[in-house]
């Protein structure tokens, strides 16, 4: 079995490789949870302009 | 400490460049401390505003808000790097230590402005991120670069750069500006001078080695003493004026007269002592004065929360 004693540098490196890593991980769960929140909040509108349309609105029967 | 295990850390801090910075020293650079005061307002501002909306959606606006104040705090540890050189209290930080260069500070300090802004404004809506994005410019450009050297008043111009959180907060909210998010604005516009001079007077920094022009260098410490009275008293006014809008009610009435009471007498005490009797006591009035005013700006903005949280809950009382 080798014997290998990182030293300081390796060290800090290692920290700041780990907390890049994390940083990019939160910016994805950030962006994934937004998109699930902004579709949650628009359920009746479509994707490609984010305006509400017809086609997906709930039909309103009419009285008369 | 030997000489030889001297001679080995010398000769380990040589070799550990600027590449090999950790990354707490890049967290250094967005400056933490302040950070969480921007945190707290922030999430304030959201809080009291009316209106709804995911509380994911108010957790990155609060996220992104926070990333905007740290990158202008880069920004400002970048171009401030000559003078916190010179000092010994900013002497440690990451770049007049060596461990992050200034080229790393700007683009991080850059980068980080640009996601922050372009983050808020897709989150929410870009009222809030056109008022962060004034925020960076603004502390950046206006304080750090032109201001702050050139003037005593460089801290009430410095401290409005702090005071916009609560109302990008706000707009986040609500799309807007209104009277209530302007208010709390003043509120914290208003606190910063009192709060930092009285730290000025106790803290006796070097500024005057970093050609600095602090208050306290430039008029004297009898000067402060007086610009702090002014302050408070201007202040006074601005935050019992929030209990009248739409936010305010009796709790934070009940809690803006009792503070402002405390404060104001804090400052009183503050302008009728001379610099003799302060070292006398070490500054204890002073102290007690600058610990004093991180409760009231903290107390006043959990009891906005608080009324607010009555009113949801059905609990208002008369008109309010």
């Amino acid at each position: 079995m080798a014997i290998r004693q990182d030293s300081e540098m390796h060290q800090r490196r290692f920290g700041r490789n780990l907390g890049v890593a994390l940083c990019l991980v939160g910016f994805i769960v950030i962006v994934f949870g937004l998109t699930i929140a902004k579709i949650n909040q628009g359920a009746s509108m479509e994707a490609f302009d984010h305006t509400p349309r017809v086609s997906v609105t709930p039909i309103v029967e009419d009285s008369e | 400490m030997t000489d030889a295990t001297a001679n080995i850390s010398a000769a380990k801090a040589k070799q550990a460049g600027p590449q090999d910075a950790g990354f707490g020293d890049y967290v250094q650079l967005l400056k933490p401390r302040v950070m969480s005061l921007v945190v707290f307002t922030a999430f304030a501002g959201l809080m009291v505003a009316p209106g709804s909306q995911p509380w994911f959606i108010s957790f990155c606006a609060v996220l992104f808000i926070a990333i905007g104040g740290g990158a202008s705090g880069a920004l400002n540890m970048w171009y401030d790097a000559d003078i916190d050189r010179v000092m010994k209290r900013t002497s440690t930080r990451p770049i007049p230590s060596g461990r992050v260069t200034e080229g790393e500070a700007f683009g991080l300090g850059l980068a980080l402005s640009g996601m922050s802004v372009a983050m808020l404004g897709l989150a929410t809506n870009w009222v809030a991120a056109g008022i962060l994005a004034f925020t960076i410019f603004f502390y950046v450009v206006i304080y750090t670069m032109w201001l702050k050297r050139a003037t005593p008043q460089n801290i009430v111009i410095g401290g409005a750069a702090g005071a916009f959180p609560p109302m990008i907060g706000w707009a986040a909210v609500t799309g807007g500006i209104s009277i209530e998010s302007v208010l709390m604005f003043s509120l914290i516009f208003m606190w910063t001078p009192p709060h930092f001079w009285a730290l000025a007077l106790f803290m006796k920094s070097d500024y005057h080695k970093a050609n600095v022009p602090m208050l306290t260098v430039t008029h004297g410490r009898a000067a402060t003493r007086r610009h702090i009275w002014v302050y408070t008293l201007l202040l006074a006014p601005l935050s019992l004026a929030l209990s009248v809008t739409s936010i305010g009610g009796p709790v934070y009435l009940a809690a803006a007269l009792v503070l402002n009471a405390i404060f104001l007498k804090g400052a009183w005490d503050i302008f009728k002592r001379d610099e003799d009797t302060a070292e006398a006591d070490a500054y204890a009035v002073e102290r007690k004065f600058f610990r004093f005013s991180l409760y009231y700006l903290f107390l006043l903005f959990v009891a906005l929360m608080a009324d607010v949280g009555l009113r949801q809950a059905g609990l208002s009382i008369g008109s309010w």
